[in-house]
């Protein structure tokens, strides 16, 4: 089974994790640049932040053979706070960068102004720059949220088979589709989307358009839940093809509309074998 | 052992042809046998423009955005010789380097490693090597220990980036002018003892090129160093 991530923040993670993805068929990752945890003061983090998204990370995933690609944006939570807006000012900068293969995530936290503001921002920044957005639906008041999300991307210049909504629900799903969009789904331990009640959206709507992922952050979560979500379509009896389509086809599509997804991983270690992660020395 | 092995079937490619080691001319004729011919004319646009409107234009000049794609345009690898000939026909200064470096993703970083030797005749640039020397990516590793290191790099620094090599797996072979800078170097010899010291204690092997190093620590250095492009450094 070969499988995209669509949405895993590895920042967050460990090595143990890269190999325990790629031992489980992850073979291509693409990681959104979101909330740390920890809320920043000025623009210059969020850059040392997508340096490491263009630098370091990808240099990790390569090591245990799995391709890195990132969007980056403004989050939603962080675009309520003055002093990181400015990034935005920076953002075009780093949109051409070759690793780049969406805008996001952006969308809504708390439905504020500075939101609606940042979101339709980067909507256009996306449009200018070709790429596709990644765009993240609210926790809290969802269904309101994704009705405000999608008539923003109406009012944007980039077509909805453009965007990617995220963090789909029961509650929200079928809006979603009929808007056009592509849809999104994270499988979490404890919140979002479990497997049981993904495998059966998935037999209510097809796997047209749909993609699985782990969002696996610094919380509670689970970088193996797209191999979990394959299992369980395949014993409640999707075809491999199924499987093949939600976790690996679609994602393919999606992030292949930025023209600029790479899924050969170069081999980056001179050695084949030296491993720089582990600081020497072992 | 906790060394972690990705699956070789899952690595396929290392870049062709590193180009560190040759004058963009040399370098421009093999690239240009290698790509595509639709790689070809975008890259021949982008040198145009480059040398056309070289230095700072506004936000981002032609030529970053072209060195920011290049890896799209001509495929990952190539795309760090086609930076490197994108760095010349732009004759990126010392401060266009420093903010290409600083702007870049590591692909990039290491290109303009990569350009040193050839556009930086003096030592301005070093703090660039100095960072990356810093960082633990193999490849950005590689690209720092090249002729402009060679040329410029203290011996404390020197010996350090030696001793880095042999901790991550970078082969000794990509040091530049490592003869001559090993040739009876004392210091790097006891450094070497002590790590292969360390490493026997710990019941781990010896890295084979550490032999190498420590075997080169205890002959003269040659009367003329091997890399000496301009002829200008000792």
């Amino acid at each position: 089974m070969r499988i995209f991530d669509p949405h895993i923040h590895m920042t967050s993670r460990t090595t143990d994790d890269y190999q325990a993805m790629h031992a489980a068929g992850v073979r291509a990752l693409v990681e959104p640049s979101f909330w740390l945890g920890q809320p920043r003061t000025s623009p210059a983090t969020f850059l040392d932040y997508f340096d490491s998204l263009l630098g370091w990370e990808p240099f990790r995933a390569a090591q245990y053979g799995i391709a890195h690609h990132c969007t980056l944006a403004l989050n939603p939570k962080e675009a309520n706070d003055p002093r990181c807006v400015p990034v935005l000012d920076e953002l075009p900068r780093y949109l051409v960068k070759d690793q780049v293969v969406a805008v996001g995530e952006i969308g809504y936290d708390s439905m504020t102004p500075a939101e609606d503001t940042a979101l339709a921002a980067q909507l256009q920044l996306a449009a200018d720059h070709e790429l596709p957005a990644l765009v993240h639906t609210p926790h809290r008041d969802k269904l309101a949220g994704l009705r405000r999300t999608l008539d923003v991307v109406r009012e944007s210049a980039l077509s909805p088979d453009r965007v990617l909504l995220d963090h789909l629900n029961e509650t929200t799903v079928k809006e979603a589709r009929d808007s056009g969009c592509w849809l999104g789904f994270s499988v979490y331990p404890d919140t979002k989307m479990d497997e049981e009640r993904m495998v059966a959206i998935l037999r209510a709507y097809g796997p047209e358009q749909v993609l699985v992922n782990s969002a696996a952050d610094w919380g509670r979560s689970d970088p193996l839940k797209t191999r979990k979500v394959g299992d369980l379509m395949l014993a409640e009896g999707f075809t491999e093809d199924d499987v093949d389509q939600v976790l690996w086809r679609n994602p393919v599509a999606f992030y292949g509309l930025s023209g600029r997804l790479h899924l050969d991983v170069a081999a980056t270690d001179v050695t084949h074998e030296g491993n720089s992660i582990l600081r020497g020395g072992e | 052992m906790t060394r972690h092995h990705a699956t070789p079937a899952t690595r396929r490619r290392e870049p062709r042809t590193p180009p560190r080691p040759h004058p963009p001319e040399t370098l421009h004729t093999q690239l240009s046998t290698h790509l595509s011919a639709s790689a070809r004319a975008w890259l021949e646009r982008a040198l145009t423009e480059a040398a056309a409107h070289p230095g700072t234009h506004g936000p981002i000049s032609v030529w970053e955005l072209r060195l920011a794609e290049a890896g799209r345009r001509c495929g990952d690898e190539h795309a760090d010789a086609a930076r490197v000939l994108i760095l010349h026909a732009a004759r990126a200064d010392p401060a266009a380097l420093t903010r290409v470096y600083r702007q870049g993703t590591a692909a990039e970083r290491r290109a303009v490693l990569h350009a040193l030797p050839h556009l930086v005749p003096g030592p301005d640039a070093l703090p660039l090597i100095e960072d990356a020397l810093r960082t633990n990516d193999t490849r950005l590793l590689a690209a720092a220990v090249g002729p402009y290191a060679a040329r410029h790099l203290a011996p404390h620094n020197w010996r350090h980036a030696v001793l880095k090599c042999l901790f991550t797996g970078v082969p000794i072979d990509e040091l530049a002018d490592l003869e001559r800078r090993a040739g009876a170097d004392a210091e790097l010899a006891r450094m070497l003892g002590d790590y292969a010291a360390e490493r026997t204690a710990a019941g781990r092997p010896v890295p084979e090129d550490l032999h190498r190093v420590l075997a080169l620590t205890e002959s003269a250095p040659p009367a003329h160093g091997s890399d000496t492009p301009h002829g200008k450094e000792s």
